[in-house]
């Protein structure tokens, strides 16, 4: 692409433009961004409008459908790929006959809303660590580094199947209701718990490459205070590598929420959630291989949309990185 | 070297002390009621009590934790009920409550599995990993670079249990080709322990070898910018000297990190994968023990896989040192 095409059209005088501006200006040319980030975006929606298909459908995703099942085979959905008809477009969960698509909506809304919040979660931690440490260096660098070190020492899908019932113990036992009012706020400690350092490690070494820069001897000098100068001096320059790193951190994110339930350490039935629903096909994938199929590819399109959307991401924030 | 490596043991010791304390204070400290949480599914008071009392919970912290380490260190016995008592030698790890065994003998039973799926699938996908990147790096822009690199990403943003599922459709049930997964050990029957591992390699290899396949192709393809590499061409050295002595030579450095630490993770118990094949190994140990809560068993396999994974570690570093003389000098 040619330096003409990114000019602005306006010749209204030499216009400067920032570097969020010059990035936008990439993203818009960036046909990969564009469709991975409808991807991303259809799938939030789904996600979102959930209860709209459940009036659509005029059916719940945990009410039982006993006339789509062939008594005779077992139980198993009646019609060809799952049971695919005009009144269960997705087809029916075997056994039980509820509705996939219901169930399969209803999982887009549990599996994004627990990654996402985790990502948040993570990112908030490792961010302040990553400034801190970076920023004031010495002992508290020391102990915040070996921190990380430490918490990336656990195996971490071990670990975190292994702690869900004892911090699930610990929190019903201050009060918490059982099942996913508790198990859910779990998840997300435990995943974000692992996540954090990645983050933190990269916001530290980009401090450690700013904190001496010239911008903030200026605002030093002038008699900035320390947190000043971590907040709102080196913070507001750091955004881009920031947003890189989430962005290319969701897909692991969205990956360990699926796992953890797919384990049995995750969201609980009957609630729906794309692990579990995969979870649950596992009995069935040789003579259903559609309700295997479907959480499993929705789940391969959102990450590859995901990886591909923070590769375009990184590529229009750092123009340097060569592909 | 020597003394480095000397500090590089002792920090790990320290880290695996610290792993053991936070492994110790989170199971056995921070539960509202651990002998509860200890005593699994089929629990009467008499075994809660009887818990309490092996465990010494009624002593104060530092001293239940001196028993834990010192089990692990130099072994300790167990009173089980008034009279009969439980010898359990170093490392001890405490004994199963599901199944009244050994920790360490319920380790020892499950790891062969384990080691068979890492050892085999590591160098699958590692191979894999690095010739595709290799001939992405040599090839870049052909149309050979972009299929390997979409299979990388496809490979990369697939799920383990998604693709166990697709592959074992496609062998077990329809092609026929293979048995059902499971473990045979190689010195019973080498045809029958490869068959059988076959699928859980594959789905590794297909889903790890991405990554190494783009770290190829990312630092191949630095490094043949670099101004060396052009001294290199000019003074006539030819392609494959190039390609195989320096760029693959200083490409490979950040491989052996993550080669390290993939293979520290998955000799602690590849649980995903085990899970879905059903295979015995340590990862199917822990997700059994984390469905019966049987305590001990879960605090043994975290803390092998992080002896594990600290080994890794001091190892890459070692390799590091060996591989970069930026790093051995400085």
């Amino acid at each position: 692409m040619s330096l003409d095409q990114l000019a602005p059209a306006s010749t209204a005088g030499v216009e400067g433009r920032s570097p969020s501006a010059m990035a936008w200006e990439r993203i818009k040319h960036d046909r990969t961004a564009w469709i991975s980030g409808g991807v991303i975006f259809f799938f939030l929606i789904i996600g979102i409008i959930a209860p709209l298909f459940q009036r659509i459908l005029h059916t719940s995703p945990n009410s039982f459908h006993p006339e789509a099942l062939d008594e005779a085979m077992g139980a198993m959905p009646i019609g060809h790929f799952g049971g695919i008809s005009s009144t269960h477009w997705f087809g029916v969960e075997p056994r039980t006959g509820r509705d996939i698509l219901l169930r399969f909506v209803f999982g887009a809304r549990t599996s994004l809303s627990i990654a996402l919040t985790a990502t948040l979660v993570a990112t908030v931690i490792g961010v302040v660590v990553g400034l801190l440490s970076g920023f004031f260096g010495g002992k508290i660098d020391q102990v915040l580094s070996r921190m990380m070190e430490i918490v990336l020492a656990f195996p971490s899908i071990l670990f975190a199947l292994a702690i869900t019932p004892v911090l699930e113990n610990v929190l019903e036992s201050s009060g918490l209701p059982k099942g996913n009012a508790t198990r859910i706020p779990v998840m997300i400690m435990v995943i974000s718990t692992f996540g954090w350092p990645y983050i933190a490690r990269i916001v530290r070494g980009q401090v450690i490459s700013m904190r001496e820069r010239e911008f903030v001897d200026a605002a030093r000098a002038l008699g900035a205070t320390r947190l000043h100068l971590v907040f709102k001096q080196i913070l507001p320059n750091l955004w881009a590598p920031i947003l890189v790193t989430v962005a290319l951190n969701i897909p692991s994110f969205i990956t360990q929420e699926a796992a953890l339930t797919f384990l049995g350490a995750g969201v609980i039935e009957p609630t729906s959630d794309w692990g579990s629903m995969l979870l649950a096909s596992v009995p069935f994938y040789s003579v259903d291989p559609m309700y295997t199929f479907i959480p499993g590819f929705a789940l391969f399109l959102l990450v590859l949309a995901f990886n591909l959307l923070g590769d375009s991401v990184r590529d229009a924030l750092d123009p340097k990185s060569s592909r | 070297m020597f003394r480095y490596l000397v500090r590089r043991v002792i920090g790990g010791g320290l880290v695996l002390i610290i792993v053991s304390m936070v492994v110790f204070g989170l199971f056995y400290v921070l539960p509202a009621d651990p002998a509860r949480l200890a005593c699994g599914k089929a629990c009467t008071p008499e075994l809660i009590a009887e818990i309490r009392h092996t465990l010494e919970l009624d002593q104060p912290l530092t001293i239940q934790y001196g028993r834990f380490a010192e089990g692990i260190l130099v072994g300790r016995t167990y009173l089980k009920g008034s009279t009969a008592q439980l010898n359990c030698p170093a490392p001890c790890l405490g004994y199963s409550y599901d199944t009244d065994e050994l920790v360490t003998n319920l380790l020892k039973d499950r790891a062969p599995a384990t080691l068979s799926i890492a050892l085999g699938a590591s160098i699958l996908f590692l191979l894999v990993g690095l010739a595709s990147g290799i001939i992405s790096a040599l090839r870049r822009g052909k149309w050979i670079d972009k299929f390997s690199q979409g299979v990388a990403l496809t490979g990369a943003s697939l799920q383990i249990y998604f693709v166990a599922l697709i592959l074992q459709f496609i062998f077990v049930d329809k092609l026929q080709w293979l048995h059902t997964p499971g473990y045979v050990s190689p010195f019973t029957s080498v045809s029958q322990w490869v068959t059988g591992m076959a699928l859980p390699w594959l789905t590794l290899a297909f889903l790890l070898s991405a990554i190494y396949a783009r770290l190829t192709r990312a630092g191949m393809l630095e490094v043949m910018s670099e101004d060396y590499i052009r001294t290199a061409r000019a003074k006539g050295l030819t392609l494959r000297r190039i390609n195989f002595k320096h760029v693959l030579r200083s490409a490979i450095t950040p491989i052996v990190t993550v080669f390290g630490l993939d293979l520290g993770q998955l000799l602690g118990g590849a649980v995903i994968t085990e899970y879905v094949f059903n295979i015995p190994g340590l990862g199917r140990l822990a997700t059994e023990a984390v469905s019966n809560v049987d305590l001990p068993v879960i605090v043994g396999t975290v803390m092998l896989a992080a002896v594990f994974i600290v080994i890794a570690n001091i190892v890459v570093d070692l390799l590091y040192m060996v591989l970069d003389p930026k790093v051995r000098l400085s």
